[in-house]
């Protein structure tokens, strides 16, 4: 696939490159600067691996005042920077190009401090998402977004890229669960921003990096909250005859005052291929599946699947089938978390990420296979089924060209489905580079100009992460 | 004064245009009940939101509300409790502290990022915002955000415009995310535990499995002779007698609760919601938001200092409200040197003008950061006619 733009290199910036390479061996350790061919080459791309430029360099500091450190250089060298977490973005955020140094926090991975009676923890960007849970999860704790890719993502680009998960229906996303980050500006200043306290005075400048894609300055350290485990917790799958009933069961749920933690869809191709993998007993004679988890004590979790399962039966639901053990539950998530995966093992994928609104959920389902099959290929549904954030998985093969380009075009068709049903072109995993040039489709000039006059105060030059989320064409500066 | 009261979007933006040149300022106003935050405005004229009002679209088995900014909050409310949903965050009402009258807003709850104590469990109104309609200060119609709550494309700009007092744009329209109410509430009552006790036991609470809803404690003399350590359960009425109890057994060293139903709880914390203890006084009010288990040293500190003070907490501790003689700065420089080695900020709430003409209202921001707040400020309204000075002197 070529279809997507990055800027034409900046020449005399390439012919600079050893240069600037001695400059930033001034201010790391050597083994935090990567150079040589070889090495750079595990930071070309990220999970959106169609696309892949080396980087000019990889620099992989340790501590803040490095990052600070480097961000001057280049920002004095006018050298493009591209922040990079663990590299698991779907969507480009972290590709660089070829006349960019790579900042990775990677080996920013302490948990700096746990405060149980307060509800928090500090810890360094490169910290991986499962690591947080993991470092409190003995005193029953955990930090509640938990995308897929929750074992390797890292929390400073969950922060980038404001990190869903499936159980986000309850407990919020990445924005509405950290209070506060250490944060590296362009010209290397250090600033605070939020803290182990709530709502910070002046505009929420918090709420504006999440979700900022390295464009406005690099996390460095963040406070995050977290929670105390509900006392257990259950999966049960429900497999419907048809998408649509799947769907206003959902909706009747809530409906009913229930707002279960979890509430996940997967469509018949995705239930075989997720099955074929995890052996978790997925029911296959369905052609919907609902995954909804309940919390709480276990006569809490009998008497709310007792309302649910009376909701399912009003919509026809055919099978239910509750997880009997802390094995079988891992299995049912196992299946869905490893969906990306699983669909990796049959066929090459590209993966959505637009939301709807989820009383559109049929019609958009109906002309989603429409979309696919007039292109000639096949799609896999998983997707968030509370909150309308939607996953197709387009396969193809990505040995023929003809092919690839049909399936990006396909993508493209359906996020602009969303955004025509009223919702939005990525619900969390970030445009990147990949949705970048759907943005007018989702913004009118006026919108995005705005947006782009607010990244500007943090980077007038378009130095940090620029070939991401803004059209290349008709970028404003201050 | 001219107040300038638009019926459409394209109005609004029109009234901004006309201005720009000029550089009128103009002060936002949607009902007129929470003139008091922030500093004193320095306008010579008023928008107002009272003639863009009603709700836009309501579905609730999306958990979605939009409305014009200048619908009654009431309205608002009043819509979602008929489909048994309501908004998350429980607004303050900022009437009693202010003595102000008329129909708060939803466009204002939305603009000045209003919460009250389910801030602690459900988020801040900021949290719920999902989708912002504006006019920027160049008369441009700008929206961020939508109406599905999992977004993430673009730079959120609706987190900007929430707590932006109306110095970035005048909000038109506004989605919230809204969450079904509750079966049943039910309060566990502490009586006569120290600030230090009690603020211990809302941090046991909030750190156990049962999901306090609501935290607070209230001194001795804040309602009533005794102090009242107070925790609100919201669920399936089932799930209220389980938890109670097992929180009554997992607090049982603090003493023996009562368990509260019906009104009486929730006028009380409606009391707490909206500091209604310090209203009809002439104390100036403070907010202070810190880490929970800091606010009683918080408190303590300033009470050594300033021994009039009166305080209560809610969020687990970890916001004081306090009540201090109005004059001088009203405590300002006291206060932030009694948090700065506990962390957090403080916001005074209520005070006479010429005090809040002459105090930073919000605490002030480091310099990298005030140069930041410069130039959004800038991006969004570069004549600077919106509420000019309302959070920062220049801003």
């Amino acid at each position: 696939m070529s279809a997507i733009a990055f800027p034409v290199p900046d020449a005399g910036i390439l012919a600079r490159r050893e240069s600037i390479i001695a400059g930033l061996a001034r201010l790391v350790p050597p083994q935090a600067l990567i150079t040589s061919d070889d090495e750079r080459r595990p930071y070309e791309t990220d999970a959106l691996t169609a696309y892949r430029r080396m980087p000019l360099a990889v620099v992989l500091p340790s501590t803040t005042q490095e990052v600070a450190a480097v961000l001057r250089y280049c920002r004095d060298e006018g050298v493009p920077v591209v922040p990079r977490g663990s590299g698991t973005s779907l969507a480009g955020g972290a590709i660089p190009q070829e006349d960019a140094v790579v900042i990775g926090v990677s080996k920013m991975n302490r948990i700096l401090e746990i405060d149980y009676a307060n509800r928090v923890a500090r810890v360094e960007a490169g910290v991986t998402n499962l690591a947080v849970t993991g470092a409190v999860s003995a005193e029953g704790f955990f930090y509640a977004p938990d995308p897929s890719s929750q074992l390797a993502c890292s929390i400073g680009g969950n922060i980038g890229m404001n990190s869903g998960g499936a159980h986000c229906l309850k407990y919020g996303v990445t924005t509405n669960n950290v209070l506060g980050v250490t944060m590296v500006m362009l010209d290397g200043s250090i600033v605070e921003i939020g803290g182990a306290h709530l709502d910070s005075p002046g505009y929420d400048l918090l709420g504006l990096m999440n979700g900022s894609e390295g464009q406005l300055g690099i996390v460095t350290e963040a406070t995050v909250r977290i929670l105390r485990a509900a006392e257990g917790a259950r999966p049960v799958l429900f497999g419907f005859p048809t998408s649509e009933q799947a769907g206003s069961a959902v909706a009747a749920i809530i409906g009913a005052g229930i707002i279960p933690v979890a509430m996940e869809f997967m469509d018949k191709p995705a239930i075989e291929i997720c099955e074929a993998f995890a052996k978790a007993g997925y029911p296959m004679d369905v052609e919907a599946l609902l995954i909804i988890e309940v919390e709480g004590s276990d006569d809490e979790m009998d008497a709310q699947l007792a309302r649910i399962v009376a909701i399912a039966r009003e919509h026809g639901v055919k099978t239910v089938k509750e997880s009997k053990s802390a094995m079988e539950a891992a299995a049912i998530w196992k299946g869905r978390k490893s969906a990306f995966g699983a669909t990796g093992r049959i066929a090459d994928y590209i993966c959505m990420d637009g939301t709807i609104p989820t009383g559109q959920l049929p019609y958009v389902l109906r002309r989603m296979d429409e979309i696919v099959k007039g292109y000639g290929l096949r799609v896999a549904n998983v997707f968030h089924a509370g909150d309308g954030n939607l996953h197709p998985l387009i396969l193809y093969n990505c040995n023929d060209p003809v092919e690839a380009q049909k399936a990006e075009d396909a993508g493209m068709d359906i996020l602009k489905l969303c955004v025509e049903v009223g919702g939005c072109l990525t619900g969390e995993h970030g445009v990147g580079i990949e949705k970048r040039d759907l943005m007018n489709f989702q913004f009118n000039p006026e919108d995005l100009a705005q947006q782009m006059r607010v990244r500007a105060v943090f980077d007038e030059r378009w130095l940090l992460n620029p070939a991401k989320v803004f059209p290349l064409e008709g970028r404003v500066a201050a | 004064m001219i107040i300038h009261t638009p019926t459409t979007e394209a109005q609004a933006c029109a009234v901004v245009k006309s201005v720009v040149d000029s550089a009128v300022p103009l002060t936002l106003r949607g009902g007129g009940t929470r003139a008091g935050l922030g500093r004193p405005a320095q306008a010579a004229s008023t928008l107002s939101s009272a003639g863009l009002t009603g709700i836009t679209l309501y579905e609730p088995a999306e958990m979605v509300i939009a409305a014009r900014a200048g619908t009654p909050l009431a309205l608002v409310q009043e819509t979602l409790a008929e489909r048994g949903q309501m908004l998350p965050f429980e607004p303050m009402d900022h009437r009693a502290l202010y003595g102000s009258e008329g129909e708060p807003t939803i466009g204002a709850v939305a603009a000045c990022n209003i919460s009250g104590p389910r801030r602690i469990n459900a988020g801040a109104a900021r949290d719920s915002l999902i989708g912002v309609r504006l006019v920027n200060g160049r008369g441009e119609m700008i929206k961020s955000g939508g109406r599905v709550m999992k977004n993430v494309t673009g730079l959120d700009l609706v987190k900007l415009l929430s707590g932006s007092y109306g110095t970035l744009g005048f909000l038109t329209e506004v989605t919230f995310r809204v969450l079904p109410r509750p079966e049943r509430i039910a309060t566990l009552q502490w009586r006569g535990l120290s600030d230090e006790v009690g603020v211990a036991l809302l941090a046991k609470a909030l750190g156990s499995p049962f999901e306090p809803m609501a935290a607070a404690h209230l001194p001795a003399r804040i309602a009533g002779e005794e102090a009242l350590t107070l925790l609100r359960l919201e669920n399936f009425s089932d799930s209220i007698d389980y938890r109670a109890a097992e929180l009554a057994l997992l607090l049982g060293d603090y003493g023996t609760p009562d368990l509260l139903e019906g009104t009486t709880p929730a006028e009380l914390w409606i009391d707490i919601r909206d500091a209604s203890f310090f209203a009809g006084s002439d104390d100036a009010v403070w907010r202070l938001s810190l880490a929970p288990t800091n606010g009683p040293q918080a408190a303590a500190a300033i009470v050594r200092m300033i021994p009039a003070a009166r305080c209560f907490y809610d969020w687990g501790g970890g916001l004081v409200w306090l009540a201090v003689p109005a004059y001088g700065d009203a405590g300002a420089a006291l206060i932030r040197a009694a948090l700065k080695p506990l962390g957090g900020h403080a916001t005074l709430v209520r005070a006479p003008d010429a005090i809040r003409a002459g105090v930073d209202v919000f605490q002030p921001l480091a310099e990298p950061l005030m140069r930041v707040t410069a130039g959004i400020k800038q991006s969004f309204d570069p004549a600077g006619i919106f509420e000019p000075g309302r959070i920062y002197a220049g801003i």
